[in-house]
């Protein structure tokens, strides 16, 4: 349960290798915070990452998940319940960035990474989103992205994956309200992150301490959806709505 | 059709969605045939503050209950009540025939039932303790179905056990409790302004005994030479020959009054800021007299005085308030004093906080009041970094051998629960006892592993 200062007592990223993920938790951790659990693929890495949060009566755990792994996400969501009891806040993050040149190309490539990001994601939320509805109360907060607001040609794949995924957190994070559960969609600009290492900054990029800044603030407060940085919000609602051939020229990284 | 609602506690904030069944007595054990793993709970009026009366995910039992179903017995000097039935509607019973229930909180909106759910304390309790040291027995549904009557003299494990118990031993359906014999409704009140706080320890360790009621106001904005100014009110119930003119001639009259109502619609952010409440605190301490003996005051202005601003809470907008109300023993008075000046040199916002003196705890394990001294202090939840001042202070309030009072509970954890409460354990074993399967089940027990592990799902 979270604490009436909106603290959450245990923690949930799906995702754990996520740079942005990793950066909402430390966000989110309080002195209030009991129990954090890092639900990744490679357990080594999970570990790494583990190793920085741990403190003194503060239990972090590392778990195995595979956010592809479809079948497994309901059996996976209701042992983290059993094991941890009520979860308070769930950060969904992982996702693949794809090869933008593979993933054009390959129908394989594409489909897997369709898979990762939004099968995946839409599997494993509503799993979730499930447990929330059961418990009565609940955050889910899910990283979505600027690439699926208009969807560039230079990654047109993994754009498509976070737009559908981003509609879809919509209307369910909608139907989820009337429920207790709280969905935050929170979409990122440029990161520099391990996903993005080597790729030349779009404007207005960021940090995901910045971003985990603007989504834990927002946690408190009332919005469904919030860009990082905040300004995103403005520049987008000219870019949605450029023409095509100005859009299409536009040198956005 | 379920009928979800989300619910919170009087603050106004960490909601959650439960089915609420609204049933009379009679029908309670029928209604809970089916309750789920996330199990059922009793609630009153939600005047608690934090989450002791929500169940996510669960069943909320709500006992309905009217002031007429309240059975007086005047030869033994008792009423057997409903556990749904409100202090308010009790009281407009009561006080023409001349009695007065044994203990009041700050509000008369709470139920029997979680009067001693709670076991609530009012200005009294250095004389005449708690809400449970009154109780002659009292009726319990429990999570097998069958319904016990316990009380000091019967299964007093049981008995003790549900006294401060937050609902999690069982449905109070109904208690008998010891009145108090009243000649008025009218209060003889003296009132002091105390310029500091030493000032306050020392008026109230002096004079309080001599006061079946005593409380103190602090203005928590007050900083320096005035920290910890307040204002002292003291008294007792007047008798018929204290009274004069009109109210001599209807002594027993009780019409307590709500005056305005705080509309649905208020901006998020509240009205309740720095400038507003620091005005009203200072008005405040300006208008009360320095001092003033023998004043005449109605039962409803003595104790119940927010009582008549109804929905008071909403004033805070959408993050509602915290309330935070601890004690520490006597000897900690240095404690009181640095948790006083955290808050008044933080800036926070806070509304008139409430100093109590208090007397002997009873024998409940979960029961709140020991002897020292309580504050219970309304702080906006919108409030910059609320939570790690408030965790400052809880280190604090334990490091001194003090703890928090579950009834206004949102933001403490299991080991400070542990800490604070020794007997914790013993409740536990009890508690298990009597509901192995944990039918009962709240949010706040949840939140602060309060049932012993394999108790809950």
């Amino acid at each position: 349960m979270n604490n009436a200062v909106g603290e959450a007592q245990t923690i949930v990223l799906l995702g754990g290798n996520s740079d942005i993920g990793v950066a909402v938790v430390k966000a989110a951790i309080t002195s209030f915070t009991r129990t954090v659990v890092l639900a990744s693929r490679t357990y080594d890495k999970g570990e790494q990452v583990a190793a920085t949060i741990r403190r003194d009566g503060l239990d972090v755990q590392v778990v195995a998940f595979d956010g592809a792994d479809t079948a497994s996400h309901e059996g996976f969501v209701d042992a983290l319940a059993t094991r941890f009891g009520d979860l308070d806040l769930v950060v969904v993050a992982f996702a693949a960035l794809g090869d933008p040149e593979a993933t054009r190309t390959s129908p394989m490539a594409a489909a897997e990474l369709a898979h990762v990001n939004f099968t995946g994601a839409v599997s494993s939320i509503i799993a979730v989103g499930n447990r929330l509805r059961a418990q009565g109360h609940g955050a889910l907060v899910v990283l979505s992205s600027v690439a699926g607001e208009r969807v560039r040609q230079a990654n047109p794949v993994y754009g498509g994956t976070k737009a559908g995924l981003d509609g879809f957190c919509q209307g369910y994070g909608d139907w989820l309200a009337g429920q207790g559960v709280r969905m935050l969609v929170v979409r990122p600009g440029f990161v520099h992150s391990a996903m993005t290492a080597g790729m030349k900054a779009a404007p207005l990029s960021t940090t995901p301490e910045k971003v985990a800044e603007v989504t834990v603030k927002a946690l408190r407060g009332r919005r469904r959806t919030v860009w990082a940085p905040p300004l995103l919000q403005v520049l987008f609602s000219v870019l949605r709505h450029l023409p095509g051939p100005v859009w299409r020229r536009l040198p956005l990284g | 059709m379920k009928n979800l609602r989300a619910l919170t506690g009087w603050g106004r904030n960490n909601a959650s969605v439960a089915e609420v069944r609204p049933v009379p007595n009679h029908e309670v054990a029928a209604a809970l045939h089916d309750v789920g793993t996330r199990g059922a709970l009793a609630r009153g009026l939600g005047r608690c503050y934090g989450d002791a009366a929500q169940n996510g995910g669960g069943v909320v039992v709500r006992l309905l209950g009217a002031g007429h179903e309240a059975m007086l017995h005047p030869e033994a000097g008792t009423v057997t009540v409903p556990g749904g039935v409100s202090i308010d509607d009790l009281l407009r019973v009561i006080v023409p025939r001349g009695w007065f229930v044994p203990v009041t909180a700050g509000t008369r909106y709470v139920t029997v039932g979680g009067a001693i759910a709670s076991d609530i304390h009012g200005k009294n309790h250095h004389v005449e303790g708690s809400f449970g040291n009154h109780v002659v027995s009292l009726d319990l549904l429990l999570a097998d179905g069958s319904v016990v009557t316990v009380g000091p003299e019967v299964q007093p494990d049981l008995y003790w056990a549900t006294v401060g118990g937050q609902g999690l031993t069982g449905i109070i359906l109904a208690a008998t409790f010891r009145l108090l014999p009243i000649g008025s409704s009218r209060m003889v009140v003296d009132t002091n302004r105390i310029a500091n706080l030493d000032a306050l320890f020392a008026a109230m360790d002096e004079g309080d005994d001599r006061y079946r009621y005593s409380v103190a106001w602090i203005d928590l904005m007050a900083r320096g030479g005035s920290l910890g100014r307040s204002v002292l009110t003291r008294g007792d119930h007047a008798t018929v020959a204290q009274l004069e003119g009109r109210a001599a001639a209807d002594p027993l009259t009780y019409d307590p009054s709500v005056i305005a109502s705080v509309p649905p619609v208020i901006p998020p952010q509240g009205v309740l800021n720095k400038l507003t409440v620091a005005a009203f605190n200072e008005l405040w301490f300006r208008k009360a007299p320095r001092e003033r003996v023998d004043e005449l005051q109605t039962i409803a202005s003595f104790f119940h005085p927010l009582d008549m601003l109804s929905h008071w809470n909403r004033l805070y907008g959408v993050h509602g308030l915290v309330q935070y109300q601890f004690v520490v023993p006597f000897g900690a008075e240095d404690t009181m004093r640095a948790v006083i000046e955290r808050i008044s040199s933080a800036g926070v916002t806070s509304f008139l906080a409430v100093l109590k003196r208090f007397g002997a705890a009873n024998p409940a394990p979960l029961s709140f009041p020991r002897p020292g001294w309580t504050l219970a202090l309304d702080v906006p939840g919108a409030v910059h970094r609320l939570g790690p001042l408030l965790h400052e202070l809880d280190r604090l309030v334990l490091d001194a051998g003090g703890r928090h009072y579950l009834a206004k509970d949102g933001v403490t954890t299991p080991e400070m629960i542990s800490r604070g409460y020794p007997r914790l354990a013993e409740w536990q074993a009890v508690q298990h006892r009597l509901d192995p399967t944990g039918r009962w089940q709240s949010d706040l027990s949840r939140r602060l592993r309060l049932t012993a592990p394999g108790g809950t799902s």
